[in-house]
């Protein structure tokens, strides 16, 4: 497999004197789906917010490509999160345009017609037709239903062409059959795209469905007078090897 | 059946509104039929003709010390102080509350400006107005812009900073720089924000250029009300009532109608 794309070395994250996270040592290789679970509050969405860029690490560093981020997002970690992904004001072709145009338009973050704007349009429409959102284009949101949103979402950060795709409890919200069909377009869209996908997700089932590799996160040790002071840390590590059937268990 | 439970039919509903409506001008032409019996000249109740034949001579007849239809100007003069006010008040709450809303360094150096300024009556600053920009068209404008933008940069920041945080981290991952998340992402949504809170603040604008023109002005809607007050001209105050709340529903209409028109994801599903 390839080199790592994510790796976190000895990362920790505290607010005030409660430890949230601590001494997350692992890395990602390209290509890999990792879902990531374990109880509330035993910190999957700071883990998530920590690649993202949202924050930044009390200690420890998270590097991408190598390179140590700074706590600040870019177009090279998309992300879908499980409500308010999408921009409630524009239809679904200008929501996945919207990335396009930032990058083609710095000043106005907008294109008017010409030839750069219909090779926008041909491509946000190619991405639409991809999550199955062809018949769409001109749909607001609002029209829409949360399966759709999501997948609005999921083309409106994929035509950035993300490093890495970071997924927030994605299906959280969603109707159980709607949430199959999603579970096999994401599964689709990673195969074809050839991603790199985190998740965080409650659901263990959707876990282990989808993921290459699943990670727990929960405290090791507890204080029962103090619980703030120990963090969670990711307790299991699995990799599931699909093609010989078999799973092999490592914990960390 | 409960009371709570009740729901008029359209019909019905319309029936039932017009009632009160009704109601009240049948009781205003007893009143105003029974005074005008007592006494031919009474002023404080004008009967309707009474009141149609002063409307249409202010509407139709020049007055030779102007040269001007009376009504027009002062609807003319009205208008225009009432639209440059509210129109100073909007942009300035454009500008102000998208970078209040959008960016927190601006919030945090500015806010508790905003807010100190927001808690002044706006009509105690009508003195200092006066004072400090004459008694021309510069202060009424003024008051009614210092009077209503307070309550609109804080309503627009507060519906921007309000906007989930999601958008905002979702835009920034598809490439967006603060100046086109400002442009993209809060500006198209503040604007639906901002008609509404402009036609919640179109009431006390209103009152502020009726409170500056009573005071010192020489034509306008709220100075010819005060002036013909010192003759108790009802037959003149309750007509330029009904017209100044004809173009205020006119106003809100058409602000509604912009609305809808210019941003139908924001009004409901049905667009």
């Amino acid at each position: 497999m390839a080199a790592d794309i994510l790796t976190f070395r000895d990362v920790w994250v505290e607010y005030g004197d409660k430890v949230v996270l601590e001494a997350v040592n692992l890395g990602i290789r390209q290509g890999e789906f990792v879902s990531v679970v374990g109880p509330s509050g035993a910190g999957k969405s700071t883990f998530l917010r920590l690649i993202l860029g949202q924050e930044g690490p009390t200690r420890g560093q998270v590097m991408l490509d190598g390179t140590p981020l700074t706590p600040e997002c870019s177009p090279d970690r998309g992300v879908v999160f499980q409500r308010y992904s999408v921009f409630p004001h524009l239809t679904a072709l200008r929501n996945v345009m919207f990335g396009l145009e930032c990058a083609a338009s710095p000043l106005l973050g907008r294109l008017f017609a010409g030839s750069r704007k219909g090779a926008a349009r041909d491509a946000a429409a190619q991405m639409l037709g991809a999550v199955g959102l062809t018949h769409n284009l001109e749909t607001y949101p609002a029209q829409m239903s949360g399966g759709m949103q999501q997948r609005l979402a999921l083309a409106q950060a994929l035509i950035k062409r993300p490093r890495v795709l970071l997924l927030d409890e994605p299906f959280g919200a969603l109707d159980p059959g709607i949430r199959l069909d999603m579970h096999e377009l994401v599964g689709q869209l990673w195969r074809d795209h050839g991603l790199t996908v985190v998740m965080v997700t409650h659901d263990i089932n959707e876990a282990f469905k989808l993921g290459t590799r699943v990670l727990t996160f929960d405290k090791r040790r507890h204080d029962p007078h103090a619980p703030h002071r120990y963090g969670a840390t990711a307790v299991y590590d699995v990799t599931l090897d699909r093609k010989a059937g078999a799973a092999a268990e490592t914990t960390t | 059946m409960r009371l709570v439970n009740i729901k008029p039919r359209k019909g019905v509903r319309i029936l039932i509104g017009a009632i009160p409506i009704i109601a009240l001008v049948v009781l205003y032409t007893v009143l105003s039929a029974a005074r005008a019996e007592a006494n031919p000249n009474d002023k404080v109740l004008p009967t309707f003709v009474a009141m149609m034949r002063a409307a249409v001579r202010l509407f139709t007849e020049t007055d030779p010390r102007t040269g001007e239809v009376t009504a027009w100007a002062d609807t003319t003069a009205s208008l225009w102080r009432l639209g440059m006010g509210v129109g100073i008040a909007t942009l300035s709450t454009l500008l102000l509350g998208i970078a209040l809303g959008v960016v927190p360094l601006i919030r945090s150096a500015l806010g508790p400006l905003v807010t100190m300024i927001a808690v002044i009556p706006p009509i105690a600053v009508l003195p200092i107005l006066f004072i400090a920009l004459g008694l021309g068209e510069a202060s009424k404008v003024a008051l009614i812009a210092v009077g209503i933008a307070p309550f609109m940069v804080r309503d627009l920041a507060g519906h921007v900073a309000g906007l989930p945080a999601e958008q905002f981290i979702k835009a920034q991952t598809l490439g967006a720089s603060t100046w086109q998340l400002t442009l993209r992402v809060a500006l198209p949504q503040a604007l639906p924000r901002l008609i509404e809170s402009l036609r919640l603040s179109m009431g006390p604008a209103w009152v502020f250029l009726i409170s500056a023109e009573a005071i010192a002005s020489d034509v306008g809607l709220g100075y010819r009300i005060f002036l013909v007050r010192r003759y108790l001209s009802m037959d003149i105050i309750l007509p330029y009532v009904a017209w100044i709340s004809l173009l205020a529903i006119l106003t809100d209409w058409t602000l509604q109608w912009i609305s809808r028109r210019a941003f139908p994801w924001a009004h409901g599903t049905g667009h």
